[in-house]
């Protein structure tokens, strides 16, 4: 459900661009994303979606613009460090450890905020004990607890179905702890109850006191898209359209016309 | 018969006065917090509650409860998993001198409302979302319902309506009214009268609508102590509670023999996370529906299956090994030295793991009730070396009536009465009984109690007969009993559990009453036969589809020839045909203690029925399907019908 009251500015974007050779990803592209909210990025099929969250939380670094988070400017420090700062991600592409099991994928997101080194970590006494206790805990006790996968803590993450994949690697994207989440596709690939479910974790995510993560939403799944986001950016060949609620956004004469031929903006699974 | 052995076992003194709150209290007063009442499993732990945090819960929740209205003979409905808030609720509105309804959590809305105008109750406990979802859809039709109760907050943030209240802010006012009204609590359990109602059971029905029994807080210790008197119960029990609290089986073990013996109740953590978590915790009793113990059997076979040849020949050497001495045991005689050191071998080399992967490594006594079991699963577990037994009984007497008897099992028979049970047949044939516990009527439905209840009398609507050694055999649900070509009477729940027991057979309906020759329709279990196929490289989109391909004709013609080969020329399956879809209770066909509703699917699949007599290898259906989310597809299809040469 969307609400009105937001929080701050927690990400500016200003006035980006991103080019591959002479092709423009991304021209001149700004917007605010503020505190508390969904905020999705929809546009057909190379607007610029995925590059723009690149740039957000640093694997690519745009040639023009700047990228600035709590009032940070974040455009030239590494990946790790916007990790550090607040900034998780999941990927389009499931970019798991296939072959450890889902607890494990999970820590892993945690690893970051472990403070002891090597050294204390073999020794395994005091401080070092007491922090893997504690992270143990947060992990299971919110983050399972939070997407209803405890049935399958100990698999192997290479044996689970597509959907809960994807799960997972929500899970690990929150293991960070984070203060902005970008979330490429989630929904892509899922099946109806599926959709449904990961709609219901981002809203979560999103909402839930425990938790009141700022959600940027990259979607193709309109439905899913106008019911949860507070505010969506419409991009297309590279350009920022407009800015607006899904009611905005539904009306806007350019978006309908960017999404020209594609009859399927509104189309819904249900 | 009258059976009275080893009675007063348990020193428990029922009279009168005697409620399962006092008896609460009591357990609560004895053990303090040196023993965990309850455990459950929660972020990945198991969490111990003692005697002492069960009552002060029960406590402020009855206070709570009485703080919003609840007065004594109010009905508090439930719904929700197998939590310890559920028995918390449960007992808070006994101590309160409430009535218990507890709902099955798969039911249809029309089903809650139902049972909610019909028990007029006053409360609904929900688990979370789901269930208050599924409240306030109905809460329109639902006139007397004062306050929807939940207990998880997931996904519960936006909800603001005014009849709902959390099960925190209930537990609160408890807190409250404690301080301004001090030993409230106790003048409230001290006012219960053992005769007083304790539950309001709504039964499956496999014919018509619920009814909803009364039993009495007598009802439900007597109940406890006689079967504790046939199988006793230690305080250092572990029990996992799994199965619905809406199936008085659960009801049985967690409460009546729960409370008085003290043992200690394990709640998994995730309904889908059950069988890991029974195995953590190694129960001493269980009691379950066959479908859970056909469930395992399933397991071992499909898994069986899948493994290497060692592994394969060492179970298959050692199940002979099991399958002999249980045979010995059925037969009463004594196992000859060389047999009990090859079984002990066949323990150790086997067993042991295999029982320890189904969380049977410590079981005392396994109960199965509810429907009739197999005899080729009963072996199976009697060969794993796992005291399998049978329990009689029905809501209206409180859950059970008849019960075998250690060393005295024989699985075509239900066993004998439990202590202060008497059980008779009637010169119709019908099962009789009569004990402490049998209940005291059906909830606005005289009409029912009158034919039911006769001179203290239950009448079961069952028929069975009592044989040569004073066991019950029960044939069936006086109407689901057939007459076959030679005249005999048969029980089609007989062949059907004969069919489950192969892996590949989900579920099976057995045709034949008054007709020249027996037919079954057959569903296939598609996870199992799905995996066989996929290994015979067969292509199939959908079970409708791999049901009829003729490779899981062949397939599931070898399973009935394999269970004709030890049935009566009579008895024997002539023909079958795989259905296109599982039974389900949503569709009506099965009750939620998935019972198959005979009457039902006769008229559903009247076509099958029709064409299986007639001289055709095909069946055309058209018919629809309503998906759980509402989606409603045609199917058009034409079932073979394959003969079998008999």
């Amino acid at each position: 459900m969307p609400s009105d009251h937001f929080g701050p500015i927690m990400l500016k974007v200003n006035d980006v661009s991103m080019f591959f050779g002479k092709v423009a990803a991304l021209s001149g592209v700004s917007l605010d994303v503020r505190e508390g909210e969904i905020h999705s990025i929809i546009g057909p099929n190379g607007a610029g979606k995925t590059v723009l969250l690149n740039c957000i939380n640093g694997l690519y670094h745009p040639q023009k613009g700047e990228i600035s988070f709590k009032e940070q400017d974040i455009t030239k420090i590494k990946t790790y460090h916007r990790a550090e700062l607040g900034i998780s991600r999941t990927f389009q592409k499931i970019e798991l450890f296939r072959g450890m099991t889902v607890l494990d994928n999970i820590r892993l997101g945690r690893h970051i905020h472990l403070k002891s080194g090597i050294l204390s970590g073999f020794i395994y006494l005091g401080k070092t004990a007491k922090e893997e206790i504690k992270t143990r805990e947060f992990i299971e006790e919110e983050i399972i607890d939070l997407l209803e996968i405890e049935s399958i803590r100990n698999k192997t993450v290479g044996m689970l179905p597509y959907g809960l994949q994807k799960r997972v690697e929500l899970g690990r994207a929150l293991a960070l702890n984070p203060k902005l989440l970008l979330l490429d596709e989630p929904l892509a690939g899922l099946n109806l109850e599926e959709v449904e479910d990961m709609a219901r974790f981002i809203l979560d995510i999103s909402q839930e006191k425990r938790w009141k993560v700022t959600c940027i939403l990259v979607e193709h799944d309109m439905g899913v898209v106008m019911d949860i986001s507070d505010r969506i950016s419409v991009l297309s060949f590279g350009n920022k359209i407009t800015t607006g609620t899904p009611s905005e956004v539904q009306n806007n004469a350019q978006v309908i016309e960017a999404y020209l031929g594609e009859e399927d903006l509104y189309a819904t699974r249900r | 018969m009258l059976q009275e052995d080893n009675a007063s076992v348990i020193p428990l003194q029922i009279n009168e006065d005697l409620t399962l709150p006092k008896v609460l209290v009591e357990t609560a007063k004895r053990y303090g917090d040196s023993k965990a009442a309850m455990r459950e499993k929660e972020f990945g732990v198991w969490r111990p509650i003692t005697w002492k945090d069960y009552l002060d819960n029960v406590k402020n929740i009855s206070l709570g409860l009485v703080s919003l209205g609840l007065k004594r003979e109010d009905k508090v409905a439930m719904i929700g998993d197998n939590r310890p808030e559920g028995l918390w609720m449960e007992m808070a509105t006994l101590s309160a001198g409430g009535i218990a309804v507890w709902l099955f959590q798969d039911s249809l809305m029309d089903e809650v409302a139902h049972i909610i105008n019909h028990s007029d109750a006053a409360f609904l406990v929900g688990e979370g979302q789901e269930e208050v979802d599924k409240a306030l859809s109905v809460q329109g039709k639902c006139p007397f319902l004062k306050k929807i109760i939940w207990d998880d907050p997931k996904g519960m943030r936006d909800y603001h309506d005014p009849l709902l209240i959390s099960l925190k802010e209930v537990m609160q006012r408890g807190r409250e009214l404690d301080q301004k009204d001090p030993g409230l609590f106790e003048k409230m359990v001290a006012q219960g009268k053992a005769r007083d109602v304790a539950l309001l059971f709504y039964t499956s029905g496999t014919t018509a609508l619920p009814k909803g029994a009364l039993l009495s807080h007598y009802n439900l210790l007597t109940m406890g102590q006689n079967m504790m008197n046939v199988d006793p119960c230690t305080p250092e029990d572990d029990f996992v509670s799994f199965l619905p609290f809406a199936w008085i089986g659960e009801q049985m073990m967690s409460i009546s023999c729960g409370l008085q013996v003290g043992f200690t109740i394990n709640f998994p953590e995730e309904p889908e996370t059950a069988q890991e978590n029974i195995r953590e915790i190694g129960p001493h009793v269980m009691f379950a529906p066959p479908r859970m113990y056909e469930q395992m059997t399933r397991t071992v076979q499909v898994k069986h299956l899948d493994s290497t040849w060692l592994k394969r020949t060492l179970f298959n050497t050692a199940m002979k090994i099991g399958y002999r001495t249980a045979d010995l045991k059925f037969e009463k005689k004594s196992i000859p030295l060389g047999w009990k050191l090859l079984n002990w071998l066949a323990y150790t080399v086997v067993f042991k793991k295999l029982r320890d992967h189904l969380g049977l490594s410590r079981i005392r006594n396994a109960y199965t009730g509810g429907a009739a079991m197999g005899p080729d699963h009963f072996r199976f577990f009697h060969a794993l070396g796992v005291n399998l037994k049978q329990i009689y009984g029905q809501t209206e007497i409180a859950g059970i009536s008849v019960l075998h008897r250690s060393g005295d099992i024989k699985f075509d028979t239900v066993g004998t009465p439990i202590t202060h049970t008497e059980v008779r047949i009637t010169e119709e044939g019908e099962i009789i009984s009569k004990s402490p516990s049998v209940f005291l009527g059906y909830y606005k439905n005289p009409e029912a109690t009158t034919k039911t209840l006769q001179n203290g009398w239950l009448y079961s609507g069952d028929k069975g007969f009592i044989d040569e050694d004073g066991h019950l055999v029960v044939f069936d649900r006086t109407k689901d009993v057939m007459i076959l070509s030679d005249r005999s009477i048969f029980s089609p729940q007989y062949l059907e559990t004969r069919l489950k027991f192969s892996p590949f057979l989900k579920d099976a309906w057995i045709i034949g009453h008054e007709k020249p020759f027996i037919t079954a329709v057959v569903c296939i279990d598609y996870a199992v036969i799905g995996k066989w196929a996929d290994e015979k490289k067969l292509n199939y989109t959908s079970y409708h589809e791999l049901s009829q391909k003729p490779e899981v004709y062949d397939l599931v013609e070898k399973q009935i020839r394999e269970a004709n080969k030890s049935l009566k020329p009579a008895a024997k399956i002539h023909k079958f045909v795989n259905l296109y879809k599982e039974f389900d209770a949503d569709d009506e066909e099965l009750t939620r203690t998935r019972k198959l509703r005979r009457s039902f699917v006769e008229n559903r699949y009247q076509d099958i029925v029709r064409t299986l007599y007639e001289d055709k290898d095909n069946v055309h259906m058209d018919t629809t399907i309503t998906y759980e989310d509402g989606r409603v597809v045609q199917i058009k299809t034409d079932l073979h019908i394959r003969k079998l040469p008999v």
